[in-house]
């Protein structure tokens, strides 16, 4: 294949930039849902969601 | 009569619904798998295109170059105006998810750009005998949307509290905006390197069905990706925000708690 070098460079840098991008949104989305998980294991929720009153266990954060 | 009112407020109800950002995160729950891979399915198609149908007489074989770098500039201006509903969404509705949506979508936005320069670049070498032209405009036109892609995101990291940022980013986007006619049309309005639009015009493509086979599933398939990692991006955005009014809240009742 003639200009294979500008055809491969092309495929591999978008793919690279690509997988990044996906990489990046799911490791930050897993990392949310972690602190989202800790912080309601430490009994902060939503006020519309809280069934215990947060007064009591927000002191242990 | 009372039928299109009752499908009038159907519509509404739903449109309603999707304001509430928890069924939003229901729904996107619901869609991403499908989504995802539909996506992988169209890239597979559109690789096994790209690499299968002939090369062009006169290109050769960097035509596949561009396979994606055609839909890389059409995804980098698309995104742009996806940022520009949504900031009209911010200004005159205050809609919530708006702000999320315009916020999540500006480095999507510049990953698209930056791809559609490189390979452009890279099929310029070759093709044109230069990397880059300054005097081109679509060239200089493609390049300040990317910079104004990086503005955007130093704004919106820049600023504590993103109700604040995302008026001022709506107001920049939508100033910004008027950038995208100029990118669309530049190959009219000047003499540059770029060849005339020929898919997007009146009397159909004029591009050989060998090339807009594969051409077409690509597009496809990349703004199909787009749309996956933005509905990504933004339940990502409503998660941080609720982490942060939650730690806030937690936050003052501590404060009471020890001032009492």
């Amino acid at each position: 294949m003639k200009y294979a070098f500008y055809i491969g460079t092309a495929y591999g840098l978008t793919a690279t930039a690509i997988l990044c991008l996906i990489l990046w949104i799911w490791l930050d989305g897993r990392a949310r849902l972690k602190e989202l998980k800790a912080l309601d294991a430490a009994g902060i929720r939503r006020r519309s969601t809280a069934t215990t009153g947060p007064h009591s266990s927000a002191e242990q954060v | 009569m009372t039928e299109t009112r009752l499908a009038s407020t159907k519509i509404g109800a739903r449109l309603n619904a999707l304001a509430n950002p928890t069924r939003f995160l229901e729904l996107v729950a619901r869609v991403l798998p499908w989504m995802a891979i539909l996506t992988a399915l169209l890239f597979a198609a559109g690789l096994t295109l790209s690499f299968t149908t002939e090369g062009d007489y006169q290109q050769g074989d960097t035509v596949r170059i561009m396979y994606i770098h055609v839909p890389a500039a059409w995804l980098a201006m698309m995104c742009y105006s996806v940022m520009a509903i949504s900031a009209i969404g911010t200004l005159v509705w205050r809609h919530p998810l708006a702000d999320v949506s315009h916020r999540a979508a500006a480095p999507l936005g510049a990953a698209f750009t930056f791809i559609a320069l490189v390979t452009g670049s890279l099929w310029g070498r070759p093709m044109w005998g230069t990397w880059w032209a300054w005097g081109d405009a679509r060239l200089t036109s493609v390049f300040i949307l990317f910079l104004m892609y990086l503005g955007l995101i130093a704004l919106n990291r820049a600023m504590d509290d993103p109700s604040k940022s995302a008026r001022i980013s709506a107001v920049l986007i939508l100033v910004g905006f008027v950038n995208i006619p100029i990118i669309k049309f530049s190959v009219e309005w000047w003499n540059t390197l770029h060849q005339p639009a020929s898919i997007m015009k009146l009397g159909g493509p004029s591009v050989d069905p060998e090339f807009l086979r594969p051409l077409l599933i690509m597009a496809i398939a990349f703004t199909l990706l787009f749309f996956t990692l933005h509905l990504m991006a933004m339940r990502n955005e409503i998660w941080r925000r609720r982490i942060m009014a939650q730690r806030r809240l937690a936050a003052r009742i501590a404060s009471q708690d020890s001032a009492s």
